[in-house]
This record gives C-alpha cells, sequence and structure tokens, in this order.
C-alpha cells in the first residue's frame, strides 16, 4: 500500500482512531494498539480542582503515533484559535482536529467559521486538519486556505450511519489535492472500507470501535477493512454494469452436451 | 490572594504561575495554562507574577474524538 503522506510526514496506516467514550483507558490503549493506528485524537478539558483521576495522555504517547488534539467545545473561530494555542503548548504539536460545531444537538461543522479559523490556524503555523461538511465548494476552499487536510463527514458524529454523504464525498476526493480524510458517522468496518475504495485517504474512526462489544475486536476489524479497501482501490476495481444483462466470468462453451 | 481557577475563586499563597502549578500539581505534560486570557508558555512560568482577581484558565488532555 502507498504511504499515506500528510504536511510531510509518513504514515503507514490509514485508519485514526478518536479516543472517547471507551469504557476505561486501559481498553482504549488495547485499541489503539490493535488498530495499528499512527494518528489518535485527543480532546482538552478545564481541570478541577482536586481532581485525581486517570491521566490519559499516558495511555497514548508512544513514538510511533502523532496526537491530534482537536477544538472540540469551540463554538467560533476566535475560540478555535485560542483553543489551537492552548493544544500546541499543552501536547507540543502543531497538528490540529480543527473542529467548530456549536449546535450541541446534531454537531454539525459551521462552514464558514472553519473556514475562516483555517486561514488563521495556517498562518499561525499550524497543521489544520479540519472537520467539515461533505460539501466540494468548501472543502476546496479549505485546501485553497492551507488545509493540510479536508475531513469531510459520512454522516453527525456518533451516529455510526456510515457514508451517506457519500456522492458528495465522491466529487471532493476527485477534486482534492490534498489528503480526503472521512471522519464521522463510518459505523462499520463495510463503512470504511466503502469509503477507501472509492478512493478516500484515510478514515476516523472513534465510536463505531469504542461502543463496540469488544472494543479491541473492532479496531483489528476496521484496521483490515482499511486496509482491504486501499488496496481494492490501489488494484483498480472493475467497472460496474450500469445494465441488468450479465457478463459471463467463465467461457459458455457446451459443456454438458 | 484570590484568583480565579477555571472560574472558581480560589485562595493562594502562590505568587507566580509556576507556584500555582506545583500548589496544584499540574502534570509535567499535557497541560497549558493561560492568564487572563493570555497563553503563558511553560517556560515563563516562574517569571509570570500572579495578580489579585486574575482569570486563570488551566486545561489538561481528554478523551475525544
Amino acid at each position: 500500500m502507498d504511504k499515506l503522506v500528510i504536511a510531510g510526514k509518513e504514515f503507514n496506516s490509514r485508519l485514526f482512531l478518536g479516543t472517547g467514550k471507551f469504557d476505561s483507558n486501559r481498553l482504549m490503549e488495547a485499541s489503539i494498539k490493535a488498530s495499528g493506528t499512527e494518528m489518535v485524537t485527543v480532546a482538552m478539558k478545564r481541570i478541577e480542582l482536586e481532581d485525581k483521576e486517570d491521566d490519559m495522555l499516558k495511555h497514548i504517547v508512544s513514538q510511533n503515533i502523532q496526537l491530534l488534539p482537536n477544538t472540540s467545545g469551540v463554538r467560533d473561530a476566535e475560540e478555535a484559535v485560542f483553543a489551537a494555542q492552548m493544544a500546541r503548548e499543552a501536547f507540543g504539536t502543531n497538528w490540529l482536529k480543527l473542529e467548530i460545531h456549536p449546535d450541541p444537538r446534531y454537531l454539525l461543522p459551521d462552514s464558514i467559521e472553519t473556514l475562516k479559523a483555517t486561514e488563521k490556524l495556517v498562518k499561525l503555523g499550524f497543521v489544520v486538519l479540519p472537520y467539515c461538511q461533505a460539501d466540494p465548494t468548501l472543502c476546496k476552499r479549505l485546501e485553497e486556505a492551507g488545509a493540510a487536510t479536508v475531513m469531510p463527514l459520512g454522516a453527525p458524529i456518533g451516529t455510526n450511519k456510515g457514508l451517506r454523504t457519500k456522492d458528495f464525498l465522491r466529487i471532493i476526493i476527485e477534486q482534492a489535492n490534498v489528503p480526503v480524510v472521512v471522519d464521522a458517522g463510518i459505523g462499520a468496518p463495510s463503512h470504511a472500507t466503502e469509503a477507501m475504495e472509492m478512493g478516500a485517504s484515510a478514515c476516523l474512526v472513534n465510536t463505531a470501535i469504542a461502543v463496540a462489544g469488544d472494543p479491541v475486536a473492532m479496531a483489528v476489524a476496521f484496521k483490515q477493512a482499511v486496509e482491504a479497501g486501499r488496496m481494492a482501490y490501489e488494484a483498480g476495481l472493475g467497472t460496474q454494469a450500469d445494465n441488468f444483462v450479465a457478463e459471463a466470468s467463465s467461457p459458455l462453451t457446451s459443456f454438458l452436451n | 490572594m484570590k484568583v480565579f481557577v477555571n472560574s472558581k475563586e480560589t485562595s493562594t499563597e502562590s505568587k507566580t504561575v509556576l507556584e500555582l502549578a506545583n500548589e496544584l500539581a499540574l502534570p509535567e505534560k499535557g497541560v497549558a495554562v493561560a492568564v487572563d486570557n493570555k497563553i503563558v508558555p511553560r517556560a515563563e512560568w516562574a517569571n509570570s507574577p500572579l495578580k489579585e482577581g486574575a482569570q486563570i484558565v488551566i486545561i489538561k488532555a481528554a478523551c475525544g474524538g
């Protein structure tokens, strides 16, 4: 398989993992390892005084893993820039998953603020991976603003509904000059395979793995699904017949006569 | 002196951000501090005095997608 390159950095794995919703940090750590991922998202929260909880960071810090802090919780570009700077200070990386979704009900990204923030953050030296609507025009604008990838959604966050935006993802993939990472909505390994077969560069998966009956086994399933989809894409899929006439794959000789 | 840590009024003897970080036993990695909306890099904690009523934001890593 080709290596994935983002902002000059090579990745062997095309599966990115989110760290939310796992029952325990131990289970999260085991799932990360099993998935073979080299990119893991991390959120930020305000500390509480007298806080004694287990530090999640020590479960994911590894030389092979690029931390991808997110800006979850911000409502506009200005807050995103502040959060990004806090993240850079806290995690020592200028990589950033930019996500601005002011509406907690559907968690849909605000395209205008996302574009504004991307423009500002790129100028400040961040490697910006924006979570965005599956809007081909917006994705071009984000790319022009200097985004390192675009990360359009397949379906709303955490819904496991799969590639509801498939037709738009196809256009985005066709037009993009930066890697396209399908983020949000991927609920089953088959969804990830489908995205990769379409030519997506990577998939970001969180809920589908974290809430599975056996998250570690599901992480392996996603690893294989992403690899299968990518290999199929690189191998070149046969064209799909657009009529209902069968085309034999065996010779139609008179075997029985 | 009274300061606000993540919007919560707190009494402290600490005179600098570093002293406050020690008082709160902040971890070595994965935290960031802003005072009055300005980020204070770790290297500057020792030289950053705290003032009465300062609004201090301290964040740390959390699980998220």
